[in-house]
């Protein structure tokens, strides 16, 4: 038995102070994303099937290029702020922190190869 | 003041003690659906990229998207897609702290459920 008060065991051991900042920031993606994800699932859905040539001219199209842009950028920080909360549910110790690291790297990772190839197809 | 035991105490979120019903069964799909979506999102950022590269490439990517088991993965995530959209529309209301009381949030979820299949429906039809 130490003698500690509950306040003195507490202090120190809570949370990041970042819980709130994380919530709006789903929030936020999560509102754009109502916006995004329709116009997207209707551009993308629209050209999947077409031929190779269709393809290239389509997306050289500011708006179809600007919507998947944009739904990757905001889609995958979503996600990554998501997987995030559910490998903090489920995985613990040195195994959570590792991953963490692997999904963010996977999210931006794939981020960036999106970018890159609407920008490629768009220019 | 009591040294409490900090070991083996359970843990949220309690998924073995609770019996399913349709509000956990809707939550939790609201979380698989979302973190499930990264595999659609593979797959089309691959198709993106093989396009921005080769008519080679477009054609590999193409076909595998455009395949049977492709199909499938595009099927099942643009349900996950407008599953996930509902249930974060549920999630927008729920934050103002209505729709929490029983009734509501059993409609709710039937809705999630429903409204589900009935976007994935329109979505396959309309494409």
């Amino acid at each position: 038995m130490r003698y500690l008060t509950d306040r003195k065991r507490a202090v120190g051991m809570g949370s990041a102070k970042s819980g709130t900042a994380h919530f709006w920031a789903m929030k936020v993606s999560s509102v754009a994303l109502l916006i995004l994800v329709p116009l997207f699932v209707l551009t993308f859905g629209s050209i999947l099937g077409a031929p190779y040539q269709e393809v290239l001219a389509y997306y050289q199209r500011p708006f179809p290029a600007i919507v998947a842009a944009l739904t990757l950028i905001v889609g995958l920080e979503h996600f990554q702020s998501g997987a995030q909360v559910l490998i903090e549910d489920y995985v613990h110790g040195t195994a959570e922190k590792i991953s963490i690291i692997l999904v963010k790297c996977l999210a931006y990772g794939m981020m960036a190869t999106g970018l890159f190839a609407i920008a490629k197809l768009a220019l | 003041m009591a040294d409490v035991n900090r070991g083996n105490r359970p843990l949220s979120p309690h998924l073995t003690i609770y019996r399913p019903q349709l509000t956990s069964i809707t939550s939790i799909l609201v979380r698989i659906t979302g973190n499930a979506l990264i595999v659609g999102a593979f797959l089309v950022i691959w198709w993106l990229l093989a396009a921005s590269t080769s008519p080679e490439n477009f054609a590999i990517a193409d076909g595998v998207i455009r395949s049977w088991f492709g199909k499938l993965v595009m099927l099942g995530s643009i349900w996950a897609l407008w599953y996930h959209t509902l249930g974060g529309i549920r999630h927008l209301i729920w934050d103002n702290a209505v729709g929490l009381d029983l009734p509501t949030a059993y409609k709710l979820g039937w809705a999630l459920v429903i409204g589900s299949f009935v976007l994935t429906v329109i979505t396959v039809i309309a494409l």
